[in-house]
């Protein structure tokens, strides 16, 4: 029997610029597949950009985001990007949004936003972090 | 934030590593490296730092950022030993293939709660296959 593990994932780039941020989502859907516990994924660095529901990718290409989305909704998973990282970036949820005194939010739906502390916990959890990015 | 995440982890104590490859600026990733290690400092697990290739920039003497309209970061790694993280390892090669050595760099150090809080130096060069020791031996790497 194999054995199960509990992984943590880190995706560090952001979507359709770079390889990683599909690599991540193809990794994620695999672990699942074969049966192991993925405890989080955290969106780091332009990372927190797969988590924007107002991208509007050509029809024929892969929507980033709904992958992701999708993947939450079917596993239960956590999707969490970082606030320091994502207010740099213009990521925002409902509250940030009010809190920051800005018109509208973007984060897309199983997406959540908070803290560094996530990733650390994800390390000490997790029998395996794995980060994707350069 | 960082302390109301603090303990989230229960007791484990892990031995992370971050592992700093980029020149401080034109990318974002030694300043957002930097964030990581300062809200994991208070999970109290067994941290330490790595410096290889561009990396070792990061924690080069007289920073000057005035001409490109970021902030010099620099002085946070003085604070490192306040947060209690305290082993910088530098890539000896590194070093070498960028005409550095040691004198180039911070004069980071730490003081040590143990030895009657003695000012002591963060940086340790190693060599390149220390550096794969030091590796192999982590429960979590992070490698910006």
């Amino acid at each position: 029997m194999e054995v199960e593990l509990k992984f943590g994932i880190v995706v560090n780039e952001g979507p359709y610029t770079h390889q990683a941020a599909d690599t991540a989502y193809l990794f994620t859907k695999a672990v699942l597949e074969k049966g192991h516990e993925v405890f989080r994924v955290f969106f780091y660095h332009d990372g927190v950009n797969n988590g924007t529901r107002l991208m509007v990718p050509p029809q024929d290409e892969r929507n980033i985001q709904k992958n992701w989305t999708e993947l939450a909704e079917a596993h239960n998973l956590d999707l969490v990007v970082c606030i320091a990282a994502a207010q740099r970036r213009g990521i925002l949820d409902e509250n940030e949004a009010t809190r920051q005194g800005k018109d509208a939010n973007n984060i897309a739906p199983g997406f959540r936003i908070s803290g560094l502390g996530q990733l650390i916990e994800a390390g000490i959890e997790a029998d395996r972090l794995i980060s994707f990015g350069d | 934030m960082a302390m109301d995440e603090a303990g989230g982890g229960g007791a484990t104590t892990k031995k992370f590593l971050y592992v700093n490859r980029k020149a401080p600026y034109g990318t974002i990733y030694a300043l957002e490296s930097l964030e990581v290690v300062l809200i994991g400092a208070a999970f109290e697990q067994d941290v330490s730092l790595a410096f290889i290739d561009d990396g070792v920039y990061q924690i080069i003497k007289g920073q000057k950022t005035d001409g490109i309209g970021a902030k010099n970061f620099s002085p946070t790694y003085n604070a490192l030993g306040d947060y209690e993280v305290t082993k910088l390892y530098v890539e000896a090669e590194s070093l070498a293939e960028r005409g550095l050595s040691v004198d180039d760099l911070m004069p980071i150090t730490f003081e040590d709660e143990d030895d009657d809080y003695a000012e002591k130096p963060s940086i340790q060069v190693v060599n390149r296959a220390e550096m794969a020791d030091i590796m192999s031996g982590q429960d979590v790497i992070l490698s910006f």
